[in-house]
């Protein structure tokens, strides 16, 4: 239940930022004065840790996916529910933890 | 292995009689779910991570990126397939939490709407964008 609520809800956060995303890109189009100024507004303390928080949503939605995907594909999957459970949030942590490391890195340097 | 539609019954209540639509949408959310693990996830570790992470994103760096032909199909790829996969996903929690006719219509209709625009302005951007022909770019 709250893996489902949890993939649900990355997915919406995801889909926020995808919208946010093309139109900041889009500022590429009126050239380097707009565009280098929007890209410093997301080196922002205020910004990093929203990017930290994308990252967790792209990196559990990513592998929880593939979790749906093995349980409704694989006869067997359905029996490894909890064993499939443990290892999406194995994974989720061990990419999350260095991503955020690095992400977070330029706010102590 | 199991056919789609076989696979879909195992899942649904035969009351919710998925039409052949529906259980296409839920296959394409797999496929297209499956090719964003790569693109994605390969998007967010050279864009956030490695190499110095958004700190070295400018117009330079976007400029040389989309200077090439790989790079605009990966970002068009991941652009049309992220919208489809979210904007479908999002349908189905608007179905899911609005059952309410009218609302739901209105929300649907309005959902469609907005990812066709955004689709639209990403697609445009990435395939007009030259940096010769901006001011002081390239």
């Amino acid at each position: 239940m709250w893996s489902w609520l949890l993939h649900r809800g990355s997915g919406l956060a995801v889909l926020g930022f995808l919208f946010l995303h093309i139109l900041d890109t889009s500022l590429i189009t009126f050239g380097p004065k707009i565009y280098n100024k929007m890209a410093k507004l997301y080196e922002s303390p205020v910004f990093r840790p929203l990017e930290v928080a994308l990252m967790f949503f792209v990196i559990y939605h990513s592998f929880n996916g593939l979790r749906i995907m093995v349980v409704d594909f694989w006869s067997k999957g359905a029996q490894y529910q909890v064993l499939l459970g443990k290892a999406v949030m194995g994974i989720t942590l061990l990419l999350f933890v260095p991503a955020a490391f690095f992400m977070l890195r330029p706010l102590f340097i | 292995m199991a056919g789609v539609e076989e696979v879909y019954a195992k899942h649904f209540q035969p009351e919710r009689s998925p039409t052949g639509w529906e259980v296409w949408s839920w296959f394409f959310m797999r496929i297209s779910g499956l090719l964003l693990v790569f693109l994605l996830l390969g998007h967010m570790a050279i864009m956030h991570v490695f190499g110095g992470g958004v700190d070295r994103i400018d117009f330079d760096f976007v400029a040389a990126r989309w200077d090439g032909f790989f790079w605009r199909t990966y970002d068009w790829m991941l652009l049309a397939l992220a919208l489809l996969h979210g904007g479908n996903g999002a349908r189905i929690v608007i179905e899911d939490y609005f059952r309410k006719d009218g609302l739901r219509v209105f929300l649907k209709a309005g959902l469609y709407a907005v990812t066709f625009i955004f689709f639209t302005i990403g697609t445009f951007v990435i395939l007009t964008f030259d940096a010769s022909q901006m001011p002081g770019g390239g």
